[in-house]
């Protein structure tokens, strides 16, 4: 029996952790992820799960609890956000490198400097070259179902790699939504018992973590890596598919909206999708053929739905919540060079918005739609709704 | 020892084989060599007191030789010998086989 309760974004990767009842919990407390640790801390501290709560002294401690946990046999989960992801960074690598399939809520949050604890993406773009899987999550009901996909798609025998769960910070991750949520059973069956590789308390057969590997091996075991992350795009969509059945909502790579006759679309991830098909639903009831294209799965970084999707379409704008100083935006890069390939090339536009969780409201979304209707395109990127 | 393709390694790195370190044979970094005259020899065990690998080879309380597999050619022992019973040679004078 599926039931429907309201909670945050926070709450839904805390419930999704209660019914997955890992091995191993490492965290430390940072905004706006706190209330996930929170809420996991009162479930360890009232029985509800037999996890080993590490409660570490930073991010760094943290991630390296988890790395140390999940070499040794454990399944392992923990969060963080913006400079907590940033102060993990070396370890995040260490994960991925040792083939760790840690699952991570990230609650996005800008990174300083100046200080900010609102949302925009730069934190896990920073990573995205890291080794891990990213999922972006536009609601809490997405939060908690990518968490449950999330510790499927880690642990495949072809995959091995480690997952971000992505949210964003304060809009998701506190604000309060209707979640349906599964029957601990059924999650506890989807998920199935954790058989770990090689794990170090398997004494009978010891075996080395983390030994120096220099210009003789890295480079082989990074080709490893390399092809491990390309097993993920079939391995998702069988997990995908697999808990569709169960929970009857879908979990494409990339999702369209309205798009099979869309000929103006943007491009866009986690909430501000949610903000963007309000939009098009106003615009479609005018008749404009507008479209959205909400990218869920960035890493591995689906390009050829991608380019399938946006070829042939007259004009289309990136939205990115993150930037890359001195050159183009992450999203923006990938999807120009998605298509590349591509014999009809749409027009294409960028747009850095909601920095620092500057608010994205739907008529700063419709102007984005009327610069791509109107022909109002520059090769040099916008910015919306930052004060001239 | 041949190196291992990447489809033949087990992932992450980890080593399924405890205790192998002693097949790193650090020697093969080595550029110079001590070659030790036994001649000349007192055994006076400077360079065994000396050599951070602890490759002076000692039998019967008489240096009996260097192991090369982990001498890694740091020139200690040579210099620090009271009698010059040791001479650090270029690597390039032995035969590729002899280096081990």
């Amino acid at each position: 029996m599926k039931k429907k309760i309201p909670l945050t974004g926070n709450a839904a990767f805390a419930e999704a952790m209660r019914q997955i009842n890992p091995d191993v919990v490492a965290a430390y407390p940072i905004t706006p992820q706190t209330e996930i640790m929170m809420t996991f801390a009162e479930f360890v501290a009232d029985g509800l799960v037999d996890t080993e709560l590490v409660t570490a002294e930073s991010e760094h401690s943290a991630m390296s609890a988890c790395v140390g946990a999940s070499a040794a046999g454990a399944r392992v989960m923990t969060a963080t956000s913006a400079q907590g992801l940033a102060l993990m960074h070396e370890v995040v690598y260490i994960a991925s490198g040792l083939r760790l399939p840690i699952v991570m809520g990230v609650v996005n949050r800008a990174l300083s400097a100046p200080i900010n604890i609102h949302c925009d993406h730069a934190d896990t773009m920073a990573e995205r070259d890291s080794g891990w899987i990213q999922i972006y999550s536009e609601t809490a009901q997405e939060v908690y179902d990518h968490t449950i996909l999330a510790i499927r798609l880690a642990e495949r025998e072809d995959v091995r790699l480690p997952v971000m769960v992505c949210q964003d910070g304060f809009i998701t991750s506190h604000g309060v939504e209707p979640v349906e949520i599964l029957d601990d059973e059924v999650v506890k069956k989807f998920i199935g018992e954790f058989k770990p590789w090689n794990p170090l308390l398997d004494t009978d057969n010891p075996k080395t973590y983390g030994a120096l590997d220099l210009f003789d091996y890295y480079f082989e075991h990074k080709r490893q890596q390399f092809e491990a992350m390309k097993h993920v795009p079939k391995a998702y969509e069988e997990v995908a598919e697999e808990l569709s059945k169960i929970t009857g909502r879908k979990y494409p790579k990339v999702e369209g909206f309205y798009m099979d006759d869309a000929e103006y679309v943007i491009v866009v991830m986690s909430s501000t999708a949610g903000t963007t098909k309000h939009v098009v639903k106003e615009l479609r009831a005018q008749g404009k053929k507008v479209g959205l294209l909400k990218i869920r799965l960035y890493r591995p970084f689906p390009k050829e739905e991608i380019s399938r999707l946006l070829e042939g379409k007259k004009a289309v704008a990136v939205l990115d919540r993150a930037y890359s100083v001195g050159a183009e935006a992450p999203l923006f890069c990938e999807i120009k060079s998605a298509l590349y390939d591509v014999k009809a090339k749409p027009v294409l536009a960028s747009y850095i918005y909601g920095l620092g969780g500057r608010d994205t409201p739907p008529s700063l979304i419709r102007s984005v739609y009327e610069d791509l209707m109107n022909g109002n395109i520059s090769k040099e990127e916008k910015y919306l709704g930052v004060r001239e | 020892m041949s190196l291992k393709g990447w489809k033949e390694l087990p992932p992450g790195g980890v080593i399924l084989e405890a205790g192998n370190s002693i097949k790193y044979k650090t020697g093969t970094w080595r550029s110079i060599r001590p070659v030790w005259n036994k001649d000349k020899c007192i055994n006076c065990f400077m360079c065994w007191l000396h050599c951070p690998d602890g490759s002076i080879l000692v039998r019967d309380n008489k240096v009996s030789g260097i192991n090369y597999d982990y001498c890694k050619g740091c020139g200690v022992c040579a210099a620090i010998c009271p009698k010059s019973a040791i001479e650090m040679k270029p690597e390039s004078l032995f035969e590729e086989g002899e280096k081990k």
